[in-house]
């Protein structure tokens, strides 16, 4: 069970993780404290492990770097549910083993900021308690739920070698 | 529901019956390609803890972005890549006497029907010509496949790009996927399939079909492709590496959006400094005067590029403060054009002939601008700083019309001079 931190459209990597960071070595707690900082100071404050991100369109879209990916996972999120993704930050959340969700305009709309939710990613339900119902996704197929259990397709590589 | 030509394939290839766009399918791509690139990549594979490659025979290697070696360290990371080649027995491997990799991709008869092929170069949509899914991925993405054999894809939205008329002298399909990138824009076909049909493109030799896919990558698209056909079979014939299946587009296959052009409209085109969607109509161009002209690339260093240069160059001489620098795309394109007296007639010309590769593209090798300097150049991009110097400016256009700019000294209209 987590909550929902909800946002808007376009949401470039730049706000999700600031550029004059990127070239800086971090350790995941150091990274996940700028999480978000120039969009939402008060987010990496208050973001609990089983917490959830959901956002328009877009999300993620500008630089290729994979700490905008990381320090959300480092920060606990457990998933990013979002209309659409830009095309490297979908593949590197994946890649980096952070469930990437698409949902329909509409049932984004439903979500607010604080929703208790629970996210079932291996049966693709996504469970809204506070507002009372469920939205289904299509559960990730083989390959692509393998590299999410492991946590990361290098991971997954090193235990199936 | 019906199937765009992109959808068939990654079906196909995923042992499936059908596939939606957003749908994540996992596959062996028919043949993984890189480049120099390839000194990094094998870093990573080694990091992974696996010892072999999963299958040596579909690894394909191809040294062009800094060749012959320029410098201590890419010779270095040369060497590192003949040694990884000789240890796991890739057998897929082009030295530096081969020519650029999305040229001898299609010359060696990799590019086929049907396939799907995945590379470490973002211009990896290049063999969507011939009818295959191509996209360029991540050099990691590249060592995980080395590791494992499969990559998963998310199925792409599809464009349709459909292309009636018949283009007026001058034109070329340079300036028609110019125009068309000027149209959607850098980033209006992000992740999207682009398919292009229609009889302007079925008129269209191969040559010209690879750069409408090549430059597909400057809209910002996973894939372009065109449906392959007698042409495309006629050119594979003696060379396809393996088996092939030509795959067509439904009827009612859906596309997320259309677009439709007329090329008996079109006007030779110019991308100007620092975009390739700033397209202009070569008239706002006329007179710009240029310092280097660079034809060549995955984009236009084929026989039908040289040869055009040459009908236009023929007994003339190119004005006397510009360098031209000519690199035929591959040693293939090389041979042919000298046998047809093309190096002769561009040499003559005062064209300086390079050895085939990426050349001056990326401002890593031969060819370098000064500051203040201006290039036309036939390739597919002209970043700030792209051609190694930020300082230069880099327009983009057609062999014709970079011919005719060596010839004047400024930017040109070829409809001139043919």
């Amino acid at each position: 069970m987590g909550r929902v931190w909800k946002y808007g459209d376009d949401v470039n990597t730049d706000v999700i993780f600031p550029g004059k960071y990127t070239y800086k070595i971090m350790s995941d707690e150091e990274m996940a404290s700028h999480a978000l900082e120039d969009l939402d100071p008060d987010f990496a404050k208050n973001v609990k492990p089983g917490d959830v991100i959901v956002a328009g369109k877009n999300w993620g879209y500008g630089s290729s770097r994979e700490q905008a990916v990381k320090c959300l996972k480092a920060a606990g999120i457990k998933a990013i549910i979002a209309e659409s993704f830009a095309r490297i930050y979908y593949r590197n959340c994946i890649n980096l083993g952070l469930p990437a969700i698409t949902l329909k305009r509409e049932e984004i709309d439903k979500f607010e900021s604080g929703d208790e939710v629970e996210v079932d990613i291996e049966k693709g339900i996504i469970e809204n308690k506070t507002k009372g119902f469920t939205v289904k996704f299509p559960p990730f197929e083989g390959y692509v739920m393998d590299i999410i259990r492991a946590g990361g397709i290098i991971e997954y590589i090193r235990k199936n070698r | 529901m019906g199937m765009t030509l992109t959808e068939k394939i990654l079906a196909k290839k995923a042992g499936k019956k059908e596939v939606q766009p957003g749908e994540i399918v996992t596959v062996e791509p028919t043949w993984v390609m890189s480049h120099d690139n390839s000194a990094a990549i094998l870093l990573k594979f080694k990091k992974t803890g696996v010892d072999k490659v999963w299958d040596p025979r579909k690894i394909v290697i191809i040294l062009d972005h800094t060749v012959p070696a320029p410098t201590a360290d890419y010779a270095n990371n040369h060497l590192s890549i003949r040694r990884f080649v000789k240890e796991q027995g890739i057998e897929n491997f082009w030295d530096i006497n081969t020519g650029i990799c999305h040229q001898v991709m299609a010359e060696k008869g990799y590019d086929l029907p049907g396939s799907v092929i995945v590379g470490a170069d973002s211009h990896t949509t290049t063999p969507g010509a011939f009818g295959a899914f191509a996209a360029g991925i991540g050099r990691s993405e590249v060592a995980a496949i080395w590791a494992t054999g499969k990559i998963w894809l998310r199925v792409p939205e599809s464009y349709e790009i459909v292309v009636n008329g018949q283009m007026p002298k001058g034109v070329f399909a340079k300036d028609l996927a110019l125009h068309i990138i000027g149209d959607i824009t850098a980033s209006g076909a992000v992740y999207k399939a682009v398919e292009f049909k229609g009889e302007t493109i079925r008129d269209m030799s191969i040559a010209s079909r690879m750069v409408l896919t090549n430059m597909s990558a400057e809209m910002g698209a996973k894939n372009g492709i065109i449906e392959a056909d007698k042409k495309t079979e006629e050119y594979i014939k003696n060379r396809a590496r393996g088996p092939y299946e030509i795959m067509h587009p439904d009827e009612d296959a859906e596309y997320e959006r259309r677009y439709e052009y007329d090329a008996s409209d079109l006007v030779p085109k110019i991308a100007f400094p620092h975009t390739v969607d700033n397209v202009h109509d070569i008239d706002d161009a006329l007179g710009i005067e240029i310092n280097q002209v660079f034809l060549g690339t995955c984009t236009n260093g084929r026989v039908e590029d040289l040869e055009i240069a040459a009908r236009i160059l023929k007994g003339r001489r190119i004005h006397r403060d510009v360098r031209m620098l000519v690199f035929p795309a591959s040693w293939e394109v090389w041979k042919e054009a000298d046998e047809r007296g093309i190096l002769r007639i561009l040499a003559d010309a005062g064209a300086v002939i390079m050895n085939p590769g990426c050349g001056p593209c990326l401002g890593a090798h031969a060819g370098v601008l000064g500051d203040g300097e201006k290039c036309l150049s036939t390739a597919n991009r002209n970043f700030k700083g792209r051609m190694g110097n930020p300082n230069a400016e880099i327009y983009l256009g057609s062999p014709a019309t970079a011919a005719v700019t060596a010839l004047k000294g400024h930017i040109a209209d070829p409809r001139e001079v043919l």
